[in-house]
């Protein structure tokens, strides 16, 4: 096995997703597939090659310093799932 | 044991650009919350970032000034984890592939000179905020602003050279001298437009191997900087004498408990699973574009510092406090230009001057009185209308109703005496009046001169010219002493 359902399930915590134990074993199984496929990569030369972040060979888009209009609150709350006055509201976190 | 401390610094400086780091909004600080966004800030699906280019400027000012190697080619990255001041789920900063890297910041510390490493620079998005006071103290949920989101910042991480508490808050002073001289960040740590994170680590002295590092946040001020990690340093070698373990943890110094604290509840150990943002393409720097950025740099607090010495003759000491603030070394070029003697106008400004200032809270650019009226000042001294001491008096007087120093002596009729009779006739007057005190004199009780000067320069209420004082009193008490 390329992971371990352990890998999974910590994984599916650090994308705050809660998992069945059927599907950590479903997820567990299929993503050791994928990575197996991947692991074929491994066999090209890849000596002296940049590895590429992206696949679009440009660089340098900018935009000037100009302030533009924002969003109306009401706009900026519209979707969202808790609000109050003019505050998103979300569970209470302590630091 | 002796113990040695190693401290390294991460510093945040929010850059002083009109807009946010990847779109239009405004960076206006006190803004009503959630005024402040667009769909790019607030993370919605299917936008863009954009970089702005001043971000980009600015950052590499500092990196230039700061004697970094400047990337060719740096990345954005996504960090990865979910807070609810980040709606993206990850902040864009830079991980692998940073703006700048290998540069040095130059202390001046009491032992000596002593080169700090900065081991990178690089830009990122500052988060949101969340509200839990006023209003909301007791409630059971957060209030999240995200005006601040988006917002530019530069993280400076300095190599661990710091060896004392000290030595971090003089790094301190000197990265803000500079950052403020750049104009790319306004230094304000109380508002926390600078922020500092300290790593700090304690080993046996002369030991190579650093100890296990805590990382301490939330102090907002140089002094804090200082007080927390002296705190720290204690404790840690603490838990080691007692035979303890330093655990790798975050944590928060109290301003007026006055210690630091683990944080408690700190989920899983840092996993950000940096990668690099397709959403925005490299960022490439030229060799043009860094030359242009070294042309534009101003002449940086350490290098005026030199130039004042040699220039002004000044020590390096009032050099260094002179230099430390852009506006107050302005000010100090345009009173000598207007005239004044360059020792004096450094004694007067760190003397007077600067408390004045201090004590409302003012920078030298908004000083009342202007650099050539401290000069015009200067020139009454230096003719001998006021004496030095009287002249601190009309100084208050210009600073609090903006006078000039001619009209404050004209005004309230100080200007010195040095009429030679007027000033005889006093001092006839304070050996008359005083025989006990001349009896002592005579006796052979030198120091009652003094005594004979305080009173005449009472009765001329501190106008007479003091070193005619001195001379015609020492020849008139002389003669006294030689007709007994």
């Amino acid at each position: 096995m390329k992971i371990s359902r352990k890998e999974v399930e910590y994984v599916a915590h650090l994308a705050r997703l809660k998992l069945s134990e059927d599907e950590a074993d479903k997820f567990t199984a299929q993503m050791g597939q994928i990575l197996s496929y991947f692991e074929k990569l491994t066999e090209l030369n890849t000596e002296g090659i940049e590895p590429t972040s992206h696949s679009v060979p440009m660089v340098n888009a900018f935009r000037e310093d100009l302030v533009k209009p924002s969003l109306l609150v009401e706009d900026a709350l519209a979707n969202a799932p808790d609000k109050e006055g003019n505050f998103f509201k979300v569970p209470k976190i302590i630091e | 044991m002796e113990y040695e401390a190693v401290i390294g610094l991460e510093v945040h400086a929010q850059l002083l650009t009109d807009s946010k780091i990847f779109c239009g909004c405004s960076t206006k600080f006190g803004g009503e919350p959630n005024t402040q966004t667009c769909p790019v800030c607030l993370g919605m699906p299917g936008v863009l970032p954009v970089l702005n280019r001043k971000v980009v400027e600015y950052a590499l000012r500092t990196a230039v000034a700061l004697n970094c190697a400047i990337a060719e080619k740096s990345v954005f990255a996504r960090k990865n984890y979910f807070y609810p001041d980040l709606p993206k789920g990850y902040q864009i900063s830079m991980f692998e592939r940073p703006l700048a890297e290998h540069g040095w910041i130059e202390l001046e510390l009491a032992g000596g000179k002593k080169r700090i490493g900065i081991t990178r620079i690089h830009m990122e998005e500052d988060a949101g905020k969340l509200v839990h006071s006023g209003e909301f103290a007791r409630a059971d949920y957060s209030y999240v602003d995200l005006n601040r989101t988006g917002v530019p910042l530069m993280e400076i991480v300095s190599e661990p050279d710091l060896r004392a508490p000290e030595e971090a808050a003089e790094y301190m002073r000197q990265l803000r001298s500079i950052l403020v001289y750049l104009g790319v960040c306004d230094g304000n740590m109380q508002e926390g437009s600078l922020r500092c994170d300290a790593n700090v680590s304690v080993m046996p002295k002369g030991s190579t191997k650093f100890g296990t590092r805590a990382e301490l946040k939330n102090m907002n001020s140089f002094r804090n900087v200082q007080r927390a990690l002296e705190y720290e340093i204690v404790r840690q070698k603490k838990v080691i004498e007692s035979g303890g373990e330093v655990i790798q943890e975050t944590r928060l110094w109290d301003d007026e408990m006055g210690k630091t604290g683990g944080m408690r509840g700190k989920e899983d150990a840092h996993d950000y699973r940096y990668l690099p943002d397709p959403d925005l393409i490299p960022l490439k720097v030229d060799e043009d574009w860094i030359g242009q950025i070294r042309q534009s740099l101003p002449e940086l607090p350490g290098r005026k510092k030199g130039r004042f010495v040699l220039q002004y003759n000044i020590p390096e000491y009032d050099a260094g406090v002179l230099t430390q603030d852009q506006g107050l070394a302005e000010y100090f070029e345009a009173v000598i230009k207007a005239g004044a003697a360059s020792k004096w106008a450094s004694n007067w400004m760190m003397g007077e001057l600067m408390r004045e200032l201090n004590e409302q809270n003012k920078s030298a650019g908004d000083c009342p009185v202007k650099p050539e009226e401290l000069a015009g000042l200067y020139r009454l001294i230096e003719k001998g209308a006021i004496s030095s001491k009287i002249a601190k008096n009309v100084f208050l007087e210009m600073f609090r109703n903006g006078k000039s120093a001619e009209q404050v002596v004209r005004e309230q009729g100080l200007t010195q005496v040095s009429d030679d009779s007027v000033i005889r006739k006093m001092i006839e007057e304070a050996i008359a009046e005083n025989p006990k005190q001349l009896a002592e004199y005579l006796s052979g009780k030198d120091k009652m001169s003094g005594f004979f000067v305080g009173q005449v320069m009472k009765k001329s209420q501190g106008k007479a010219n003091p070193q005619m004082v001195n001379q015609i009193l020492a020849e008139a008490l002389k003669k006294l002493k030689e007709g007994k």
